[in-house]
């Protein structure tokens, strides 16, 4: 990823002194302050759900555990709700479980992605044009209808945190699967593959050893963009009450805050908190996909 | 427009419909729920039936609706009842039909999207444009900034700080439901004045969530048509600067604007269904929302497949539309 790496050895023993990987890295982050900001808003979230659960009880995220109604305070620092949750312990346990969701979502969504996209790219004919035709049928489809309906057909029992990525990720493997393919494409026409190809190389290592390195910046990109969708969804699901009711992730508090008219009641702190933990989590993840992108794309990535 | 891509379009149309209502099909036939049956267990706790009763009943509908044939039997008579429009009964309000329900549900989100997606394209991609062209004055570039950084934040939770800072900090628009309670719906001045009130915030956090999108991919396209030859050319030629970012910068740039348009279709409805449940407004979205919470399948596949059809057909409408906006895909 450096550009230093092409001076020649002898130079750069005698005349340059090298920066170390790190001081490298801090100056990449300080070229790319979105992704900056990103890491940083996520380290901090990360952080809060860490100590969060290490410090709080999370039994007091589920009803009938503390006192109900209570406007923030030094003890609860969100407030209590209607069901008598604490709303700090609540945003602790959902942060957690959004991140289960998310990561779960969007790793099998990007191993799925890169699975088919390879395969469609790299052996192309008629395994290429199915795949492709299914993701191009796939596509309009609004995804969080047909997650509804799937829900919907769950028995509410069977909804945990786990089903619910599953869901999310039932119908959201299309986009990475067009973007690695592309990408596989446009690789496999490099003169790097040809020359493994005609020295003899089998398709398993060109695809393992050649091909696979070079792509590993869009996978990271296309996965920071999977866990963004699997949580977006997961989160829409949860306001529309899809999602499993008992746990206290951040979609479900502000249906259950909405479903008991939380600000007609005056309790205007119930939905505040799970909607500001939400946006940050959204847009650390935005910051650090577009920030991904630039260090994918070299045509975009900005020189010193 | 030769005939040939007419044809490949209006086929894709049709397997895309396919392919959805095939999913919404299937998926509840393979889950362990029956709808009929826990429709009935709920009646039967609330009273009055003897056990074999219930069995009996279930039997009937069975047959009445024909759940008793076969599978392959049933999917070929769905189809047809899809392409009749015709998504069944509501297990909760028959006898009606779903279309019924839809069809009174449909203005109140048709209007709210309609009107909201229009104004946000307008302002975004002005927006967008302005912010990219170099020689617009400064304070007008900053207006884009504070939109951009408004994009990660989803259009339901820009509603719920609407509502706590517009409605129940300064109280200036009601927190929510079709118009105030207690007014009777008529045709006066003042009960529409009550509906555009109620409508009001629901369309700002719509509108906020989606302008910034506009603004960031307008912008994107606006700085690279600027080192292009044509444009150049026009400079040269002395044309005002007006006249340029008229008819060689915003000409250019709306036409992928319009694609966008079409893919964000699905993403714009689904926001408004979320915002609308959040609001209390009688639209599709509370519909949906209802039904979930009442087990009413037909009426959540029936919301479901009329919106996925309407985005497609839609998607076919702005793509054919494309070419008459587009001289260079016309004359192909």
């Amino acid at each position: 990823m450096t550009t230093v790496t092409a001076t020649s050895p002898a130079i750069a023993d005698t005349a340059m002194e090298q920066p170390s990987s790190l001081t490298l890295f801090l100056r990449y982050l300080n070229r790319n302050r979105g992704l900056a900001v990103g890491v940083v808003i996520l380290i901090g979230l990360v952080l809060f759900t860490v100590i969060g659960l290490i410090t709080i009880n999370p039994k007091h995220a589920y009803p009938l555990s503390v006192a109900t109604k209570q406007p923030p305070s030094l003890k609860y620092p969100f407030g209590t709700d209607f069901f008598g949750r604490n709303l700090m312990a609540a945003m602790v346990v959902g942060m957690w479980q959004t991140a289960v969701i998310g990561v779960v979502a969007g790793g099998l969504g990007t191993l799925i992605g890169v699975v088919l996209g390879f395969t469609s790219a790299y052996f192309g004919g008629w395994i290429d044009s199915t795949i492709r035709t299914i993701c191009q049928i796939l596509t309009p489809i609004p995804v969080l209808l047909i997650q509804v309906v799937v829900a919907g057909s769950l028995d509410k029992r069977d909804v945990t945190i786990l089903t619910m990525a599953l869901i999310v990720v039932m119908l959201a493997w299309m986009g990475p699967t067009l973007v690695i393919r592309a990408q596989v494409l446009t690789m496999k026409e490099r003169q790097f593959v040809s020359v493994a190809k005609l020295s003899g190389v089998g398709d398993i290592a060109i695809i393992f050893k050649e091909i696979l390195p070079n792509l590993l910046p869009f996978i990271a990109a296309a996965f920071v963009g999977q866990v963004f969708s699997a949580v977006f969804a997961s989160f829409y699901l949860a306001v529309l009450g899809l999602g499993p009711l008992r746990e206290p992730l951040l979609g479900n508090i502000i249906w259950a805050a909405q479903l008991q008219g939380a600000f007609f009641n005056g309790w205007w702190w119930w939905p505040i908190a799970p909607s500001i933990g939400m946006i940050l989590i959204l847009a650390s993840l935005a910051l650090i996909n577009m920030g991904l992108d630039e260090l994918a794309n070299p045509r975009v990535r900005k020189t010193e | 427009m030769n005939f040939k891509l007419i044809a490949k379009r209006l086929s894709f149309l049709v397997l895309v419909i396919w392919a959805a209502s095939t999913i919404v099909f299937f998926v509840p036939r393979l889950s362990p729920r029956n709808a009929l049956r826990e429709r009935f267990a709920e009646l039967a706790r609330s009273g009055g039936f003897a056990p074999g009763d219930i069995e009996k009943l279930i039997t009937n509908m069975n047959q009445q609706f024909g759940l008793d044939k076969p599978l392959l039997e049933q999917y070929w008579t769905y189809l047809g009842n899809i392409i009749r429009m015709d998504f069944g009964y509501s297990l909760n309000r028959y006898p009606a039909t779903v279309t019924d329900i839809i069809s009174q549900a449909l203005p109140w989100t048709f209007f709210l999207l309609l009107f909201t997606t229009i104004l946000s394209f307008i302002i975004g991609n002005l927006l967008g444009a302005i912010s990219a062209w170099p020689k617009s004055p400064r304070w007008l570039r900053g207006i884009a900034t504070p939109f951009v950084l408004l994009t990660g934040v989803p259009p339901v939770i820009m509603g719920v700080l609407l509502l706590f800072f517009i409605g129940f900090r300064l109280k200036l628009l009601p927190l929510g439901g079709p118009y105030s309670i207690g007014i009777v719906p008529n045709w006066s001045w003042d009960f529409a004045v009550d509906v555009l009130r109620h409508q009001m915030l629901p369309a700002l956090a719509l509108v906020l969530g989606s302008v910034g999108g506009w603004v960031l991919s307008m912008r994107g396209m606006g700085v690279t048509i600027q080192g292009e030859d044509y444009v150049n050319f026009a400079e040269h030629k002395g044309l005002t600067g007006g006249r340029i970012f008229r008819d060689y910068y915003l000409r250019n740039t709306l036409l992928p604007q319009v694609t966008g348009l079409a893919l964000a279709l699905g993403t714009l409805v689904t926001s408004a269904l979320v915002v609308e449940q959040l609001f209390g407004l009688p639209g599709l979205g509370q519909v949906l929302n209802n039904a979930i919470r009442s087990n009413d399948f037909p009426v959540i596949y029936g919301i479901v497949l009329f919106i996925t059809i309407a985005i497609a057909v839609l998607m076919a409408v702005l793509e054919f539309i494309y070419p008459l906006l587009d001289p260079r895909v016309r004359n192909q």
